[in-house]
Order: structure tokens, then C-alpha cells, then sequence
């Protein structure tokens, strides 16, 4: 019976998506159509042939943890890390070397179309889904309970790759609304959602139905990730379709209200995706390599409850000097620089974790990653707090500053983390003993590192350079340099940052390589398929 | 008053008191008394059922 119903369904989704192509006022419009009508009739096909055929029961899958997901997910991480890498490396080229605008490609490949495709595909694409495939991960073994929802876990992975497909296509072929890290146009905003309800019900649902008497912290901040990204998603994509059949639409919001809306979204993506997302797989990572509990439980509450009531506030940062209210903005540096100590907590936390057990550093190199990731992480939120003052922001807004800092964060803590917990996750997800070679991990360690440090020192060079430059007046008044002077200043950092990404791109594809042949080649774990094992 | 100042005015008096006493009260109380052991035993938590779920009649271990 139900099989009728998903039949009638998905028959009228690929026949609205035939009418919606049909009368498509745009290109990626058009295009978005006809891929959900594919994908609606492919499912259609696929449930028709499996109708009306002999069901064999489901064993009692209670007794075991769901980890298909969960192995589909780190597949999809190291992907989309590459693919980002990958433009985000191109992107650093094309603008030290305008040619590689090409012709041919103009309007759909340049920088201004590929930019947002490298924000989004390491942002989303590669942290959204290390972050899905984590959660579910932690949460099963933190609750000691098999994921909520049965097949539902499966609807958010395929859901939000689906996302990330119309996302991506949608800035290559120009749907954006123009609003950084909130680029989809309408109809991706109201999919994502829709993903974004069914993680939450999934993951809250394991949690409602754990085993353990308590909530291990690392679900804590799990699980605020997800409901503050589900109202910033909401409140920032308030928009009206100029039309249900294209892909423009117009903001609710108007003005310095907008602004104000799109940086109180934007920061707190930051603050609550990049940062209090990955703090949860930090909270569980960490305490497991080491093979310790945290340093102190006690810590790990305040730092919980003092970066969620800080964070939230640190948006008007981002809009010093603007038809902003001063209050505003004051309010947003404040918070900023007092965030600085909750960030400080969390990190002092991760590291002294270790207390005892330095000497595993020397010999683990995951363990190392993981610990470069928490310097990188302290090493991120002292400059932004610093950068959030007003003066300083004078100097470095609108500069490349920005640009470092960001990657000092983006891949020095959420890269360098989630690096740590693929390499985590592998070997137990596949059944496997070990790794397949430590010191591939080395390699990607040393590369990766070595190219944030190009990448982050290259971009302080060029950005207090062209800040300075920016100001520089003459005794009469005037401006001594013209923009272009400072973009011809700035070739030879563009050189190095491009070098530092073409470092980091080769660690994760050695990465990519070692978890391949971890999956493959490794010796089986002894007593594999240990999940399939009921319980006593 | 208009909506702006009335929304300004309530935000940075009783509401922002109200979160700090929130905020106060959260962290007294994950220094309250016997909360050691409970946190030590929380801390544990990653060590345990690593493979599968724990089985109901053991209970919440």
C-alpha cells in the first residue's frame, strides 16, 4: 500500500518538474527541472519494479548500529573536500593569473561564478557532510542507541547531496541571491529545510531514545548546530519568488534590516556550523585517539553554554563603518572579543586532554592532526576577536586579512579535524585493524600544514599591505595609490597562497589514497562484521 | 512607542538580565554539589559500547 503511494507521488513530482522545465523563465531553472524530474522518475521506476514483491522481514536491526550512512557520508566528505580543494586551489590561480578566466568559459566559469561554488563545496559539501556523517556516528555510540527514523537517516544524506548538486549547478549557471554562504536561490532553500527538519528529528530522536543516563557534551553541541543553523536558514532566506516557475527572488528584508540579517546569519554559520559543529566531533575525537576522557567535564559545560550565548551576538562585527547603528556594531565587538575567552576554554580543554600522554604525539600521527587543529583553532579565535575591533577592522576589512583568517580556521581547524576523523572513522567503519600507512598520514600532515602556513602568512603579507597601501595619502590629501596599484602589489602572495592550496589539495588526495586502500587493503579486523553479532 | 525603541529598550533591560541569570544559574549548577561523579561518569561515556547498542534489560549502564 505504501509502495502506491510513493507511486503516486513521485508520478506527479516528475510531472510537475516536466511542466516546471517546460515553462522555465531561466537557465539553471530549466536545468534544476529536469534533474528532479530524472531523479523522481529513476525513484519512480525503481519503486514500481519492487511493488507487489515478496518482502522478507527486516531482522531485528536494534541490536546494531546504522553505519551505512554513516560509511556513505565519509565517502562523500573526502569528495566534495576534493572538489573544493580543487576550485578553491583554481580560484587562487585565476586571480593571480587573470587569463585562466577563459573565454569560452565566460559567464559560467569565471571567478565570480566559480567563488561561490569553492565556498560552498568546502562550507557545506565537505564540512556539512562531515558533520552529518559524524553526528550520526557519535550520537549512536554516545547514546548507546541505533539512529532514529530508520530509512530517514538515509533521506537526509541523499537529500542534502541532492542540495549540494542544485546548489552547485544553480551558481555555475547564476541563480544566487547574492547573499555570502546563503547563495541558493528559493527552491534549493526550502529543500534544504526540509533535510535540515529530518536531521534534527533523526538526531533528537536518538537522543530521546538513548540508553545512557546522560548526554554526552559532544551531543550538546551536535545538536545546537543544528537548530541555530535551522533558524538562521530560515530567518536570512526570507524571500518572495518573482515567479514559481524561475529561479529569482526578492529579499523580505531591505537595507541596513537585510545587512544587519545576512552578517547576524553569516557570523553565526561560522559560529555555530564551523565552530560549535565541529566542537562536537572535537569532544569526541579527541578523548577517543587519546584514549582518555576529556580534561574536565566541568569546562566543557561552561565552554558549551558561554560560546552559545556569546556567538549569536558577534554578527555586526562584520558591518563596522555602515549605515549600522554604533550601538550595533559596538555590541557585535564586544561580544566578539569576549568570546575569546570561551574559545580559549575549549581549546585548553581539547589540548590538556592530553595531559599524560604527550608522548603519543610522537607516534600517532592522527592524534598530531587532531592537536594542530586545536592550535589552529586557538590561533583563529585570538585574530578574530582582534580583527573584530574597530580600528584594526578599518585596516584589515575589505583586505585579504580576512581572507587568511578565515582559511587559518576553515582549513587549519575544519579541515585538519575532520581529517582526523576520517582517519578515525575508516578503519572501524570497514572493520579493518589499522590504518593502511601511518606515514601517508605524516605526508598529509606535514603538506597540509605546511600549505596553511603559506596560505595564511602570504595573506597577512598582502592584506596589511594593501590596508596600508588603501590609506596612504599624500601632504596634500590625496590618495597615493589606485586600486589597480595594489593589485599589482599583490601578485607575488597570490603566487604563494595558489602554492600553499596546490600543498593542501595533495595531502587530502594522499588522504583520499590511504583511505582507499584502508578500506580495501588493510587486514580485516578480527571478528568482522561484529555489527551483525546480536545481543546477548 | 514605536516598535523599534520599545524592542531596543526591553532588549538591553529585562531580557538581557534575564539571560545573564540564566547563564549564571547554568554554570553554578554544573558546580553543584556532587556533580563530580556524575560528570566523571559522563566523561566515560565515548569509552563504552563502541560496537553496539547497549542491550535494554542491562538498562542505562
Amino acid at each position: 500500500m505504501l509502495n502506491y503511494v510513493k507511486l503516486v507521488a513521485l508520478g506527479l513530482i516528475t510531472l510537475v518538474a516536466m511542466i516546471a522545465a517546460n515553462y522555465a523563465r531561466d537557465l539553471s531553472y530549466m536545468v534544476h527541472a529536469m534533474l528532479i524530474m530524472v531523479i523522481a522518475g529513476a525513484m519512480f521506476l525503481w519503486v514500481l519494479r519492487n511493488t507487489d514483491e515478496p518482502v522478507t522481514p527486516d531482522s531485528d536491526l536494534s541490536a546494531s548500529y546504522m553505519d551505512g550512512v554513516i560509511r556513505y557520508g565519509v565517502i562523500a566528505t573526502a569528495f566534495w573536500g576534493i572538489a573544493g580543494f580543487l576550485v578553491g586551489t583554481f580560484i587562487a590561480f585565476q586571480l593571480a593569473f587573470p587569463g585562466l578566466n577563459f573565454d569560452w568559459s565566460e559567464g559560467y566559469a569565471n571567478f565570480g561564478r566559480l567563488r561561490p561554488l569553492h565556498t560552498s563545496a568546502v562550507i557545506f559539501a565537505f564540512g556539512g557532510n562531515a558533520l552529518i556523517c559524524t553526528s550520526f556516528y557519535v550520537v549512536q555510540r554516545t547514546c548507546a542507541a541505533r539512529l532514529w527514523g530508520g530509512n530517514l537517516a538515509w533521506f537526509v544524506f541523499w537529500g542534502y547531496q541532492l542540495f549540494i548538486v542544485l546548489a552547485a549547478t544553480g551558481y555555475l549557471l547564476g541563480a544566487t541571491q547574492s547573499k555570502e554562504y546563503a547563495e541558493p536561490e528559493w527552491y534549493v532553500d526550502i529543500w534544504l529545510t526540509l533535510v535540515w527538519v529530518a536531521y534534527l528529528a533523526v538526531f533528537l530522536g536518538t537522543i530521546i531514545k538513548r540508553k545512557e543516563p546522560h548526554i554526552y557534551v559532544a551531543n550538546w553541541f551536535f545538536l545546537s548546530f543544528i537548530v541555530t543553523v535551522a533558524m538562521l536558514h530560515i530567518v536570512n532566506n526570507l524571500s518572495l519568488p518573482v515567479s514559481i516557475w524561475g529561479s529569482q527572488s526578492v529579499q523580505v528584508f531591505a537595507g541596513v534590516q537585510d545587512a544587519m540579517v545576512q552578517w547576524w546569519y553569516g557570523h553565526n554559520a561560522v559560529g555555530f556550523f564551523l565552530t560549535a559543529g565541529f566542537l562536537g566531533m572535537m569532544y569526541y575525537f579527541v578523548p577517543k585517539q587519546a584514549d582518555r576522557p576529556i580534561f574536565s567535564y566541568k569546562l566543557s559545560i561552561i565552554h558549551f553554554w558561554a560560546l552559545i550565548f556569546l556567538y549569536i551576538w558577534a554578527g555586526p562585527h562584520h558591518l563596522h563603518y555602515t549605515a549600522l547603528p554604533d550601538w550595533a556594531s559596538t555590541l557585535g565587538m564586544v561580544f566578539s572579543i569576549v568570546l575569546w575567552m570561551p574559545s580559549w576554554g575549549g581549546m585548553i580543554n581539547g589540548l590538556m586532554t592530553l595531559q599524560g600522554a604527550w608522548d603519543k604525539l610522537r607516534t600517532d600521527p592522527v592524534l598530531r592532526m587532531l592537536v594542530i587543529s586545536l592550535g589552529f583553532y586557538g590561533m583563529s579565535t585570538f585574530e578574530g576577536p582582534m580583527m573584530s575591533i574597530r580600528a584594526v577592522n578599518s585596516l584589515s576589512h575589505y583586505t585579504d586579512w580576512t581572507i587568511g583568517h578565515v582559511h587559518s580556521g576553515a582549513l587549519g581547524w575544519n579541515g585538519m579535524i575532520t581529517f582526523g576523523a576520517l582517519y578515525f572513522l575508516v578503519p572501524r567503519l570497514w572493520h579493518r585493524e589499522r590504518l593502511y600507512s601511518l606515514g601517508l598520514v605524516s605526508w598529509h600532515f606535514w603538506l597540509a600544514t605546511i600549505g596553511i602556513v603559506l596560505y595564511a602568512a602570504s595573506m597577512w603579507v598582502t592584506g596589511i599591505m594593501e590596508g596600508l597601501m588603501w590609506r596612504e595619502v599624500d601632504a596634500n590629501g590625496f590618495l597615493v595609490n589606485s586600486f589597480a596599484d595594489t593589485v599589482s602589489a599583490k601578485f607575488p602572495m597570490y603566487v604563494v597562497r595558489g602554492l600553499g592550496g596546490v600543498l593542501y589539495l595533495t595531502g587530502a588526495l594522499i588522504m583520499c589514497y590511504n583511505l582507499w586502500m584502508t578500506a580495501t587493503r588493510s587486514p580485516a579486523k578480527a571478528g568482522a562484521g561484529a555489527a551483525a553479532v546480536p545481543a546477548e | 512607542m514605536e516598535t523599534y525603541s520599545f524592542l531596543r529598550e526591553l532588549a538591553d533591560s529585562w531580557v538581557l538580565l534575564i539571560l545573564f541569570l540564566f547563564f549564571a544559574a547554568v554554570i553554578a549548577f554544573a558546580f553543584r554539589p556532587g556533580s563530580r561523579s556524575i560528570h566523571r561518569e559522563t566523561a566515560n561515556i565515548p569509552f563504552r559500547n563502541d560496537d553496539r547498542p547497549a542491550a535494554d534489560k542491562e538498562g542505562a549502564r
